[in-house]
């Protein structure tokens, strides 16, 4: 499967990138698997994060083509 | 019902004006509106200018939503988000939201509900330029000012 990924805000420039494109072995995976599995340790607190656009949580399913979005609290208004 | 970002400075209150010509005046009897503008201090800190990133695409699906939400527990006339996105400077508007219902506790109610929300939901990132020119990303919006 093949999952578009996206970041935002401090997240985007601690990581040094804001989009990536991630190929999995699989054909499920949840958002906070794919953080591991992007990063290799567990996900930072208060993440925020979306699927296809949706506000979604670490145990959200991402399947093959979807895109996932990983952000800090957001601070509009 | 209308959900605006805006690149470059916007008048709120010209916004509200065109939005009310398409609600009759003699059922609109309540209009209730927020404008947020940028100040140039935050955190006993000075602040010269303002960086507002967003996610194109799910920043308006997430107002559309907000504004359906409040549609759906407030009989309203007329509902309006407008937002900032980009670089801002002190005084800007930064946010418009304005509702109109028949009655006041409708168009007030839905119009702080749909602010809160908009502040804990919609994906908006704010980064403050200081008066010695350094940067810093904003953690969390001002809690019950």
């Amino acid at each position: 499967m093949t999952v578009t990924v996206h970041y935002f805000a401090r997240l985007r420039e601690e990581l040094g990138r804001a989009d990536e494109t991630a190929e999995l072995p699989t054909e499920s995976i949840s958002v906070g698997d794919l953080w591991r599995h992007l990063h290799g340790d567990a996900p930072p607190e208060r993440l925020m994060v979306a699927v296809n656009q949706e506000q979604a949580a670490l145990d959200t399913v991402v399947r093959d083509g979807d895109e996932v979005a990983y952000f800090p609290p957001v601070t509009g208004g | 019902m209308a959900v605006e970002l805006y690149s470059e400075d916007f008048d709120p209150w010209a916004l509200v004006a065109r939005a009310e010509r398409d609600i009759p005046a003699e059922a609109r009897g309540a209009a209730s509106v927020f404008v947020g503008r940028m100040r140039d201090f935050n955190e006993d800190d000075t602040v010269t200018g303002l960086f507002l990133e967003h996610y194109p695409g799910m920043t308006e699906r997430e107002l559309e939503r907000i504004v359906a939400e409040a549609e759906s527990r407030w009989p309203l006339l007329g509902c309006l988000i407008a937002h900032r996105v980009g670089d801002v400077r002190p005084g800007d508007a930064l946010v418009l939201v304005a509702t109109w219902s028949a009655h006041r506790i409708a168009a007030r109610d839905a119009c702080s509900d749909i602010l809160e929300r908009l502040k804990h939901e919609a994906p908006f990132w704010k980064r403050e330029r200081l008066a010695d020119g350094s940067d810093r990303w904003v953690e969390k919006n001002t809690p019950g000012f």
